[in-house]
């Protein structure tokens, strides 16, 4: 016995090892997948938990954000919380706000940023101005008392960056027939998304207007859509120069359709222009 | 032998050397996490903000940054490269513990600590079986995952469930349904596996423990020749493997507690009456005899159960 033993260690302990081996893999692996999945849930950051000023994008920011707490400490007006296991959406231990409870009053000097060693919270933002914690987006036209008419204002007065971020656009109250609508419109590339006006919206529990993340806020235009009004450069100004329908009574005729004679005008305009129609009063074109 | 297995651990150092000298270590450990705690605490509950943030990260004085260094490579793992601040912050706490012992921050700063010796106290009082022991390399591999799930999910992983900062964490800024994590730990301890969580699983033990594997601070059996194999320090040992190389070594075999498992807690110094081990460096060249051999193959079979 004591030979077999002695002829077979390695055997037995290579045996040993890789059922050791293969039991802690196991095991890791299965407790590696749980972590996992509590990993992606913790992504699922609720919409009304708005992260601190210059927060990096959700996926970089649980990648850097080290749950210390620092930006809460250094926040003058006890908005920013950090999220308790099983009370709030977010990863637990980072920090957030509700803007109905406390809005972010938009310091000058962003000092919750100045704390975050990680940098998790940007420190290039550095004018708040520029924050983009959310958008607020006037959730409940049915109820707002200014969609329907009467002039409550509180969210337009009570806007950092009124005038620029929600502005009051008039319009016809067809219901009255007699009166006005001032209608808050809020401009994304203004709001911050600090929820002062969600704060202080005067109905009863929920606001009419809410911060919501960027992400639900905002719709994209398609790649190809061009507001004619803003940009003037033709869109195709490169591909094709079809020919200017000009003004006159050649325009619609069936002889020139189009405006045109069966020849085209030559575009170098040698020896004059000669319009294939007659303005009034300068008496016939030759040809 | 007999006689001294009657008597409950540490009852002969008490006897010897008096209450103090025998409980001295376990104060001033105990002392040290209450302290580290506090620090802590002074802001949210006196309105004193010396430390501000918890043992994730800090910031004492406005001037001293601390971060754990844990945190930090994972956040690498998962492909953030911080901030200086947390990387000055990271660099400090690491050295720090590279020089004392890293497991150091197990035993006398660690929150949870307290929480597993009280499961385990409880364990003892209860007779339990020490239960599921998984083997002392675990706590790597979990270390190990811990690093993968950070970098294949891009995410600090271990942060969404350590029950360190769950606790620390909780106490500071609000504990929520944290104490889950904190329960589920001593429960584990008490009738799963005796001192498993801290001494088979954490991979912040584990990475404390690689950090700290060349640390200048260590426990050495310098006077082993005067052991009288009470057994007392194996049992108040949360790591006992690490004692036997250094108690039972030969005279060529040092003294020293070398093990990167070992939490210089000194408890062992605390419990043994002959005074055996001392807090010393791990450049003591102190000559330490080795014990006189006595019936060895009963002893050790005797010993390996007992740990």
């Amino acid at each position: 016995m004591s030979a077999a033993t002695k002829r077979n260690p390695s055997a037995m302990d290579r045996r040993r090892f890789l059922q050791d081996a293969a039991r802690v893999a196991a095991g890791c692996a299965v407790a590696g997948m749980a972590l996992t999945k509590f990993a992606t849930d913790a992504r699922a950051l609720p919409a009304q938990a708005i992260r601190p000023p210059g927060a990096l994008p959700e996926e970089d920011f649980l990648a850097a954000c080290l749950r210390c707490g620092l930006c809460v400490r250094d926040c003058p007006y006890d908005t920013l919380k950090l999220a308790e296991l099983g009370l709030d959406g977010p990863a637990t231990g980072t920090p957030f706000f509700t803007a109905r409870d406390i809005p972010c009053e938009m310091c000058e000097d962003i000092p919750c940023v100045a704390a975050c060693p990680s940098g998790a919270l940007d420190k290039s933002l550095t004018n708040i101005d520029d924050a983009d914690m959310g958008l607020a987006v006037l959730i409940d036209e049915e109820r707002c008392l200014n969609a329907l008419g009467l002039r409550c204002d509180v969210c337009y007065r009570v806007c950092p960056l009124i005038d620029e971020a929600i502005t009051l656009e008039l319009s016809h109250n067809q219901r009255s027939g007699a009166h006005a609508i001032f209608m808050p419109v809020v401009h994304s590339d203004a709001c911050t998304g600090c929820g002062k006006c969600e704060k202080s919206c005067v109905l009863p529990n929920e606001s009419a207007i809410k911060v919501l993340p960027v992400r639900l806020a905002t719709a994209k235009a398609a790649d190809h859509y061009k507001l004619g009004w803003e940009d003037r450069e033709p869109l195709l100004d490169e591909l094709i120069d079809l020919p200017d329908r000009l003004p006159g009574p050649g325009t619609d005729n069936l002889v020139a359709p189009g405006g045109f004679y069966d020849t085209m005008p030559d575009p170098s305009m040698e020896g004059g222009f000669n319009p294939g129609f007659n303005l009034p009063g300068t008496g016939g074109a030759s040809q | 032998m007999s006689e001294t297995r009657k008597l409950p651990v540490g009852r002969e150092a008490i006897d010897e050397k008096g209450w103090w000298k025998a409980h001295r270590f376990l104060v001033l450990r105990r002392l040290s996490q209450a302290v580290f705690l506090g620090l802590f605490m002074l802001g949210p509950w006196f309105g004193i903000w010396w430390v501000k943030g918890n043992l994730s990260a800090s910031m004492t004085f406005n001037f001293l940054p601390l971060t754990d260094p844990f945190i930090t490579v994972q956040m690498l793992a998962a492909r953030h490269w911080p901030e200086t601040t947390a990387l000055i912050g990271a660099v400090i706490v690491a050295v720090a513990y590279a020089l004392i012992g890293g497991r150091v921050y197990c035993s006398w700063v660690c929150p949870i600590n307290p929480v597993t010796d009280g499961a385990h106290w409880l364990h003892d009082k209860l007779g339990m079986q020490k239960g599921w022991q998984p083997k002392r390399a675990t706590r790597y591999w979990v270390m190990a995952m811990v690093l993968a799930v950070s970098a294949l999910g891009g995410t600090v992983a271990w942060e969404l469930v350590n029950p360190i900062s769950m606790l620390h964490r909780g106490l500071i800024f609000g504990m929520g349904a944290a104490w889950s994590f904190v329960a589920a730990v001593f429960l584990f301890d008490l009738f799963v596996s005796r001192r498993g969580w801290c001494g088979h699983l954490c991979p912040v033990g584990a990475f404390y423990g690689l950090l700290g594997a060349r640390s200048i601070l260590r426990v050495s059996a310098t006077k082993r020749a005067d052991c009288d194999d009470c057994m007392d320090c194996f049992a108040v040992c949360p790591e006992m493997h690490v004692i036997t190389p250094a108690l039972r070594g030969t005279e060529e075999e040092t003294p020293l507690i070398l093990s990167a498992d070992c939490t210089n807690c000194g408890r062992c110094v605390d419990v043994c009456a002959p005074d055996v081990f001392r807090f010393t460096t791990r450049f003591d060249e102190t000559p330490a005899p080795a014990r006189a051999a006595r019936r060895k193959p009963k002893h050790q079979s005797t010993a390996s159960r007992a740990a």
